[in-house]
């Protein structure tokens, strides 16, 4: 439940739900996020759902901070489990030209790179949300042992397609982009494509991720 | 090719279509982008007689230079810009807030944005452009818009489709007025900062650093101390949220921003100033002023009807 709804500036609505970051809070973030989208409120510009935050831009020249309060806090939200699951498989090279961080997470995290990726393939993965950029998705999560911090001078350019990893997350670059997490491989698979306009992501906020390791030569041969 | 087209001889620095942007899509990682200064984007469609959402090239320091091609085309700008109009004997300077008549060869220079950052040419007419959702604004980042989502590039075409009737000259009186003061609603981590670091930021002078684009504007100045955390977990932002990372420099988010972030909203710039601040070019001076919701509300109240009141001056 939202526990507090702040104003974000003068258009927007900061929904408060609690501290955690967990399954069970950004289901519950996630669960608004798609009963707000469902109502179609006009003067609604956007909704940013995050991990335990829900950001509701709007549109000063038809609503204001305390008229679309009323109406959100006002809103049924159903409680049925609307979150259609979808499980995505997404292939991964480990090659050492990918691996961009393999030797400083090891040393990061005391763990030889074999036990790393064992513990990275061993696991079932929930995205929390998406963006940042266009259809990066933010994934969790990550055993104790596996959580190393950011690199001290992110990347000017992480390479698309990277995986990499920082604290209880994994995530895929979807583009060439500025970034900060611990590079662990490259997928083949298109996560992001602008022509699909009614679902230009292939991994939504509620969907399980498995990762796949695949060789070399299967990368250079991907085939969507 | 089509009958009426414009020829770039130079793109210039930053030159992209935009148009009012694309909402509905920060979830899946897509700003808004759109015009920046979208007052005077709207008055550049007007004088035109283009409808007000129409796309338009917006241009930034330096624009393009384009030479035309086919029937009589009307075409305006806005901004601060020098401009010539090459005809076949003469050179004329330009006037901003004026359409004006292109024929056949006749070139536009848009030289300069003068003491500001962006421009808007309009033209009279259906520019040939791909939309995505809804909204043909380029968003180089995500390489979506019109243009295959790039900036304008030398030696490439611009066709219009269709050119609108009007031939008459239309012209506004206008004189953007320059602000140092931006004005903030306090952010949803300004506690996060010591009491001397809000002091500073709302009462000490920042620069606009030269590492300032459409996605953001980096200003330097005294540092803003945190005493609680330098991030904190990743969440939405929109345009106008002011972050302070570690180095306690602060970022304001512009149109093209990433979608989340994880450093702490020191403040939010009010929807009736984002207009001014985009304009501060590098090594412009800028000071915070904070005021309350209310105010804020009443404030953009004003900044729009005086954009419908210009807007109806030019009828």
């Amino acid at each position: 439940m939202i526990k507090n709804i702040l104003n974000l500036g003068d258009a927007a609505l900061y929904c408060d739900f609690g501290k955690d970051v967990n399954r069970e809070t950004n289901t519950q973030v996630i669960r608004y996020f798609k009963s707000i989208q469902k109502e179609n409120i006009v003067s609604i510009n956007n909704l940013s759902p995050s991990y335990n935050k829900l950001i509701i831009s709007f549109d000063l020249k038809k609503t204001n901070f305390k008229d679309l309060k009323k109406i959100i806090e006002n809103l049924n939200i159903t409680n049925e489990d609307n979150l259609k699951n979808k499980k995505i498989e997404v292939p991964v090279c480990c090659d050492e030209n990918f691996a961009l961080d393999i030797v400083r997470l090891e040393k990061k995290l005391n763990l030889k790179r074999e036990k790393i990726y064992e513990n990275f393939f061993s696991k079932e993965f929930f995205c929390y949300m998406t963006g940042f950029i266009a259809g990066m998705p933010f994934l969790g999560d990550l055993s104790e042992n596996m959580r190393a911090k950011r690199l001290e001078t992110p990347r000017v350019k992480v390479p698309k397609g990277s995986v990499a990893l920082t604290e209880q997350f994994a995530n895929i670059y979807t583009f060439e982009s500025p970034g900060g997490w611990n590079v662990i491989g490259n997928s083949p698979l298109t996560i992001f494509d602008s022509s699909k306009e009614t679902n230009p992501n292939l991994i939504n906020p509620g969907d399980i991720v498995l990762f796949k390791e695949i060789s070399k030569k299967q990368y250079e041969n991907y085939n969507e | 090719m089509s009958k009426n087209y414009f020829q770039v001889i130079r793109a210039g620095i930053n030159t992209t279509f935009q148009d009012e942007g694309r909402k509905n899509l920060y979830h899946v990682g897509i700003p808004f982008s759109g015009a920046m200064d979208k007052r005077n984007y709207l008055l550049s469609n007007k004088l035109v007689g283009n409808k007000i959402n129409s796309p338009a090239l917006e241009f930034a320091y330096q624009g393009p230079l384009l030479k035309y091609f086919g029937n009589k085309i009307n075409i305006a700008i806005t901004g601060e810009v020098n401009f010539k109009i090459k005809k076949k004997d003469i050179i004329i300077d330009g006037n901003c807030y004026q359409s004006l008549n292109l024929e056949n060869g006749d070139e536009v220079d848009i030289l300069s944005t003068n003491k500001s950052v962006y421009g808007y040419l309009a033209i009279g007419g259906q520019i040939d452009l791909k939309y995505q959702w809804s909204s043909c604004s380029t968003n180089t980042k995500a390489i979506i818009g019109a243009n295959d989502g790039k900036k304008l590039e030398n030696e490439q075409v611009i066709n219009i489709l269709k050119l609108n009737n009007q031939s008459v000259e239309k012209k506004l009186n206008y004189i953007n007025t320059k602000i140092e003061n931006i004005r903030i609603i306090k952010g949803t981590n300004f506690d996060y900062f010591s009491d001397k670091g809000k002091k500073i930021f709302l009462e000490k002078e920042f620069i606009v650093s030269k590492l300032t684009d459409r996605m953001g504007m980096r200003l330097e100045g005294p540092k803003i101390e945190n005493v609680i955390d330098t991030n904190i977990k990743s969440e939405g932002l929109i345009k106008g949220v002011i972050q302070v990372p570690a180095d306690g420099n602060p970022i304001v988010m512009l149109s093209d921003h990433g979608t989340i972030g994880g450093y702490p909203k020191i403040g939010v710039v009010i929807s009736a100033d984002y207009d001014k601040l985009v304009q501060l070019s590098p090594g412009s001076k800028i000071k915070f002023k904070q005021v309350d919701l209310s105010s804020a509300e009443n404030l953009f109240k004003l900044y729009d009807l005086e954009t419908q009141n210009l807007i109806s001056q030019i009828e």
